[in-house]
């Protein structure tokens, strides 16, 4: 009863186009944000924020990117992580050779660098499809994370092949660093992510993201409108990867602090790909809330013992939540292969009708 | 049968086609005239739909060019055949299902639709002009088949008949100059077809565009097509009225199976 | 530039002509490589010939089973019995698979089936790294009986080594892929395998169970993957880096293609050729390592060439 639409009528396809139609969702959404932008900086603690928010949003940054690219798109991509590592290692020369320009600009800068290289990695996708186009991906994986080692010039020749984020200030306020809070990293990073989901919005409801999912869907038909395919498949290879840049960047310089070459491994894009599969492909909502599921998982683990009394080593809560996961995959795959969004769609069905069954 | 027609739109010359060693076409010839509905029949495996994916630029016949509005070419892409205004639909339904009907046909005017991607990326501007120009249009093509209450279906879940009523919609979405329509009635009853040669006539009327027809039901064929060609084993082996082709020995041996 | 495109085109060559001896070790060790390729790749052959599920997690059902062999051994089962009892564990895991994964999913698309071998893949590292630790174990070889030493051959003035547990490799792995063509070329069984590969509804249609062919195919995977899983930890420890020198198998299937088992074999032998001549003579051009990636890129630029791979079937699109 809570979530009926009657009498809202639209009266224009502007208002029928609108990213909330329904006004319930539009009190919720801001709510969301006011909540996000407002209240977790008053409310939240350190230890939140650090290990929970800030962690979840960038990597839904990621897995928005990955999303585009293959949810919408349908190119299955092993890449995400090197792609990340290309945004961050990009940044932190960016820092070097720029010391005066303001870090937001760079993190963002350093998105297009990640994007040039995705771009790059996509040509093939003109002649390979499906599987084999995954196989050119874990290529650029395994290429760009040796290159993350085996280039010093990356890491500014640091002895243990590791980048420090230097302190940068935004209107004097430490931003990046050890002096930077947690409150200030989280609000730059919500920032970043609110905007450029918008901008992902924009792009999937319009021309754009019609012509990615047509050329998911049946790529002959699609040619056959005049859709250009490569050209097509390249704009999400770039689109893509720039997202995954950022997401990396900012992880680096808003979230971790520091990297390693092993930041950035095979085994980063993997926990990004099951945030898009668990979270719903096709679906930016998903992104989220897979990042933050699978992002949430071993936390939750860790802490439940210990809430009931028991002990659990962390290494042990580590394992139990790498089973717990593939189970989780393979449960959603079966259940609802469109995953939580599908999921969270058919709760607002069902809150439409409620308190009737149907 | 509706507009005056009017000289030839469509040539179609000397097309052979064979895929590794089996010939589907051999030395096709065909015209279609413009505003004209145009039928091929034959029995199956004739060689019909490769005809249509020869116009269509996804096959590359070995011998042969095909002209439209006078220019002639030999090898061409598909989306540049979209570009010069042909549109087509499938016999095996190619929708997009992970897409509304509405999104469908809004993926037809793709051609139509210029803005670049910074314009995209905001959408406040130039973009949402655009999006909600383009939605009027596509509106009136929703009007026209009568397809209001499925808008926002995603077409994997629409029944076969619909399926096939929006498909038809999103090549008239392109606003074509020639459509391919690659039996478009197949699988349906008998309200779903004559609801089917409805929208047929009337888009040969009222837009007066030139439609060319893949069909096996004969009675739709003799009644909605101007002319009809009749291709047997890859071959053409009679062209006229629906009349004259009617009874012409070589096709009534074709569909009789008589060994020729 | 000119010393770059000399160390490119001209130096390695050289270099393998002086040295003839170290030219053959090479060919040698990336022969033994690409046979190990080949037999993981043979795990993904069988399961994607037979039910059309590409299976990500056989690189971990290798790691999982030589794990659970060594894991029991460690408990004081003796050698020969915890061979048996880790048959009996992949044939209640080839069951599992069938029950828990395979048969709910019958219908869907392929990518799904594959996403689900993703979980599977998690669900096993966890499992495994619960189960045993995640500790590198040493290979039981000694209870085994598998043989050790090494061959020494003079040949060109030098020396040509050869591990013999190398050699047992290779005609171990060559009878398996003898005895596995000839299960799907000549016998029902076979005939069953391929039918079901085609097509699920059609198979069903003429009365063979899926289920059984799932159970069986998936059985034999198993097998193969523990016969790997013993041949590489024999080779160096037994740890879930193996996990990792799994994806090899991909460019290996991407040359060989994804249903033919001749092609896996000549596959894996020419990636692992190719990537150990690549990297012992071209290696030090580029700096080490480019072992990682060199495989990847050997099949990507074949990819572009011909985009079903060596033995392949074309894919023809029809509309």
């Amino acid at each position: 009863m809570l979530y009926r639409e009657v009498g809202q009528y639209k009266t224009s396809y502007g208002a029928d186009q609108a990213l909330f139609p329904i006004l319930q969702d539009r009190i919720g959404i801001t709510v969301i944000l006011l909540f996000a932008f407002v209240g977790v900086p008053l409310t939240a603690s350190s230890f939140t924020l650090d290990s929970v928010l800030i962690p979840v949003l960038v990597l839904s940054l990621a897995a928005t990117g990955l999303n585009l690219l293959t949810g919408f798109t349908g190119l299955l991509s092993l890449g995400t992580g090197g792609f990340m590592g290309v945004g961050a290692f990009a940044c932190y020369k960016l820092t070097t050779f720029f010391p005066n320009v303001n870090i937001i600009v760079l993190i963002l800068c350093s998105g297009f660098f990640a994007a040039a290289v995705g771009t790059v990695f996509g040509l093939p996708s003109l002649r390979i499809k499906g599987f084999y186009l995954a196989v050119a991906t874990l290529a650029a994986q395994f290429f760009l994370s040796w290159c993350f080692i085996r280039i010093p010039w990356l890491y500014n020749y640091n002895v243990s092949a590791s980048i420090e984020v230097p302190t940068k200030t935004l209107l004097g306020i430490p931003v990046t660093g050890p002096t930077a809070s947690p409150v200030t990293r989280y609000l730059i990073v919500l920032s970043i992510v609110a905007l450029l989901t918008l901008v992902a919005a924009n792009l999937v409801r319009g021309r754009i993201g019609r012509t990615w999912m047509a050329v998911r869907d049946m790529d002959l038909a699609a040619q056959l409108i005049g859709i250009r395919l490569y050209q097509t498949k390249l704009l999400a290879f770039a689109v893509s990867s720039f997202y995954c840049g950022v997401a990396g960047a900012m992880m680096v310089f808003l979230w971790l602090g520091n990297a390693e070459s092993e930041s950035f491994n095979i085994n980063q894009s993997f926990l990004i790909l099951f945030m898009v599969i668990i979270g719903g492909l096709g679906s930016l909502l998903g992104s989220f809330l897979g990042a933050a599921l699978i992002w949430g998982l071993p936390i939750v683990l860790r802490a439940a013992p210990a809430f009931f009394g028991l002990r659990i080593q962390s290494a042990t809560a580590e394992q139990a939540s790498f089973v717990i996961v593939g189970a989780l995959i393979i449960f959603f795959l079966i259940v609802e292969p469109h995953g939580l969004a599908r999921l969270w769609q058919i709760g607002k069905q069902k809150l439409r009708v409620w308190p009737f069954p149907y | 049968m509706g507009r005056s027609v009017g000289g030839p739109i469509l040539e179609v010359e000397g097309i052979s086609l064979s895929f590794g060693g089996v010939v589907a076409l051999q030395a096709v010839s065909l015209d279609v005239r413009e505003h004209e509905i145009r039928a091929i029949i034959g029995p199956n495996g004739a060689g019909k739909s490769s005809l249509l994916n020869v116009i269509n630029g996804f096959y590359h016949p070995q011998k042969g060019s095909v002209s439209f509005k006078g220019r002639k070419r030999r090898r061409v892409d598909p989306h540049e055949v979209a570009q010069q205004g042909i549109a087509r639909t499938f016999q095996n339904i190619a929708l997009f299902r992970g897409m509304t009907a509405l999104d469908n046909l809004m993926t037809g005017r793709t051609l139509k639709m210029k803005s670049n991607f910074l314009h995209q990326a905001v959408y406040w501007g130039a973009a949402r002009r655009e999006e909600l120009e383009h939605r009027a249009k596509v509106e009136e093509i929703i009007d026209f088949l009568e397809i209001q209450h499925i808008r926002r279906t995603p077409v994997g879940q629409l029944p076969y008949g619909l399926q096939k009523r929006v498909e038809l919609g999103r090549a008239l979405a392109a606003e074509p100059d020639l459509l391919l329509l690659d039996e478009p009635m197949a699988g349906m009853n008998i309200e779903e077809k004559q609801d089917m040669c409805r929208f047929v006539l009337d888009v040969n009327d009222q837009f007066g565009t030139t439609i060319v027809l893949i069909e096996h039901d004969m009675s739709v064929v003799m009644d909605l097509s101007d002319r009809v060609a009749v291709l047997d084993y890859g071959r053409k082996i009679a062209d006229g009225t629906p009349d004259e082709v009617r009874h012409h020995r070589a096709v009534i041996d074709a569909y009789l199976g008589v060994a020729h | 530039m000119t010393h770059l495109l000399y160390g490119i085109f001209i130096d390695p060559f050289v270099q393998m002509g002086a040295a003839p001896d170290l030219l053959v070790q090479t060919l040698w060790e990336g022969l033994v490589s690409g046979v190990l390729y080949a037999l993981i790749a043979l795990g993904f052959v069988l399961i994607f010939k037979a039910s059309g599920v590409f299976n990500f997690a056989q690189g971990i059902m290798v790691v999982f089973s030589a794990l659970t062999l060594v894991g029991l051994n460690e408990h004081g089962v003796p050698a020969y019995l915890a061979l048996a009892l880790t048959i009996a564990v992949m044939l209640v895991l080839a069951f599992a698979v069938e029950r828990v994964i395979l048969r709910p999913l019958v219908n869907q698309p392929d990518i799904i089936l594959f996403m689900a071998t993703f979980g599977l893949t998690y669900f096993l590292i966890g499992l495994g790294e619960l189960i045993f630790g995640g500790d590198p174990k040493v290979m039981i070889s000694d209870q085994l009986q598998l043989p050790s030493g090494s061959y020494r051959i003079p040949i060109f003035g030098g020396y040509l080594q050869m591990q013999k547990i190398d050699v047992a490799a290779t005609i171990i792995a060559s009878l398996m892929v003898a005895a596995l063509a000839v299960l799907f070329n000549r016998t029902r069984i076979g005939r069953a395998l391929r039918a079901v590969a085609d097509s699920h509804k059609a198979a069903l249609s003429v009365g063979i169970s899926l289920e059984q062919i799932w159970v069986i195919v998936w059985f034999a995977a198993g097998i193969v993957a523990l016969a790997t899983g013993i041949m590489w930890g024999a080779r160096s420890n037994v740890s879930f880096a193996l996990e990792i020198i799994a994806l090899k198998a991909l460019p290996v299937l991407i040359l060989g293609g994804f249903t033919s088992i001749p092609g896996a074999i000549i596959g894996g032998i020419i990636i692992g050729v190719g990537e150990k001549i690549g990297e012992f003579y071209w290696g030090p051009l580029l700096g080490s390592g480019i072992e990682s990636w060199f495989a990847y890129v050997i099949a990507l630029v074949f990819l572009l060439f011909r985009p079903q791979g060596l033995f392949g079937e074309r894919i023809i699109e029809r509309l």
